[in-house]
């Protein structure tokens, strides 16, 4: 009888279909995710089943978990226009570098008094920065002006845009380039400190707010 | 046996013409599958899918200190009072003293989990929940349009029939706690959330219930 024989197969196996897959995936991945803007503070959001995603046009206030308050607006002319506004407001002088890299720089928690050193560090270092963030007690109510100039710098940034959409035969509305204020909360920061932002906004009779939260399924 | 020479190329040539050794055309793509799967697995890790959404709270204006008219009476209201990871209710006006015919308030627990908050603002919400029900049908049939659908439903939730809700937190309160609540209204379709200030004695009766 002959002996059956087992066909030797080569250990080498043909990996270019495997590489194929892997960078098809990795071409997926990078351009799917968009990089996060590095932020001073983690924020962990609370849940719920809103689905509205978060508009162009913001005003971004942080509490971290300490209660921390930390001030961002989104677009860069707004930044600049505020940053003209509250320096003039507490007589410290910016220069062009600082206007720069303030209109470009992600959300800070630091006084005015501590700004321009704040702004002239490097991005990496900013993060070690220690704050007590934005001060909003009625003494010193920085927050209350940060909120006030950074409404007024981004309605005129939002007509702005708005007439840029008019003229390129578009139908924009209104609504859509207004400023909107937007509560970046930890959930296991106690509510008061965000109830003491709400008042700032409820002083300048700005009452809707919204607050970031990470999508839940909603119950069936 | 003896015969197979230096490289592996010719079998039987004796010591004849110099031939370039044939390369094999496949490449070890072990170090590519390597290096691609280090690339896929960072990508997967850095990215963030669900990005973040926004829930919109519209809070009660500042009212005028020159106002002097009485805010009007409301109809079918519950209030909340949250502290850390407890929740409390009671339902109507609340009197600190037995006033009238009316005993004083007293509080109810309740908690964040489906069976608790969740079938109690059902049960109270009845009335928009069935017309809201009632709508959905009508516009699945397609009786009525979208842009009717919403402003019926938000005449709905203004009703005087319809549950409104007012929040307090203590001291001890998360944003959490906040949030989850206020998640909750909106799954049971409530119209009219208003978060407000506690009462220094309802804050008391917090206190008492907790211990």
């Amino acid at each position: 009888m002959p002996k059956i024989k087992i066909p030797k197969s080569s250990p080498s196996i043909d990996m270019t279909p495997m590489v194929d897959l892997a960078f098809l995936l990795v071409t997926f991945f990078m351009l799917s995710s968009t990089l996060k803007s590095p932020e001073p503070v983690e924020v962990d959001y609370p849940t719920s089943i809103s689905d509205h995603i978060i508009p162009k046009n913001v005003i971004m206030i942080t509490i971290d978990k300490g209660g921390r308050v930390f001030f961002d607006i989104s677009n860069a002319e707004a930044r600049k226009e505020l940053l003209a506004n509250m320096g003039t407001k507490y007589k410290i002088k910016f220069n062009e570098e600082q206007f720069k890299k303030f209109s470009f720089m992600s959300a800070f928690g630091c006084t005015m008094q501590e700004l321009p050193q704040y702004i002239d560090m490097e991005s990496g270092a900013r993060k070690a920065f220690n704050t007590k963030g934005i001060p909003l007690d009625s003494l010193n109510n920085q927050l209350k002006d940060w909120i006030f100039y950074g409404n007024i710098a981004a309605l005129n940034t939002g007509k702005t845009n708005y007439e840029e959409a008019k003229l390129s035969g578009e139908e924009p509305e209104m609504n859509d380039f207004k400023p909107k204020f937007i509560l970046r909360v930890d959930g296991k920061a106690v509510y008061v400190h965000a109830q003491n932002v709400i008042n700032v906004f409820r002083d300048l009779e700005l009452n809707n707010l919204n607050f970031v939260t990470s999508m839940e399924m909603a119950p069936l | 046996m003896a015969e197979m020479g230096e490289g592996g190329g010719g079998g039987g040539h004796e010591k004849g013409k110099k031939r370039a050794k044939k390369s094999s055309t496949r490449v070890d793509m072990t170090p590519m599958v390597d290096l691609a799967f280090l690339l896929l697995t960072f990508f997967v890790l850095t990215a963030t899918f669900s990005k973040p959404k926004v829930m919109s709270m519209v809070y009660p204006a500042k009212p005028d200190p020159k106002d002097l008219t009485k805010p009007p009476k409301i109809n079918n209201a519950i209030t909340f009072l949250v502290t850390e990871d407890k929740l409390f209710y009671y339902t109507g006006q609340y009197y600190s003293v037995p006033t009238g015919d009316k005993p004083a308030t007293v509080l109810e627990e309740t908690n964040f989990g489906p069976k608790g908050v969740r079938k109690l603002l059902a049960e109270l919400n009845k009335s928009v929940l069935i017309g809201k029900e009632g709508l959905d049908k009508q516009l699945e049939r397609k009786e009525i349009q979208d842009s009717t659908y919403l402003r019926k439903l938000i005449d709905l939730k203004k009703e005087r029939d319809a549950l409104k809700v007012l929040i307090k937190t203590d001291d001890k309160a998360t944003t959490k706690n906040f949030i989850d609540l206020v998640d909750e209204l909106k799954i049971a379709e409530i119209g009219v959330i208003a978060p407000v200030d506690i009462l220094a004695s309802e804050l008391e009766l917090l206190k008492s219930k907790i211990k």
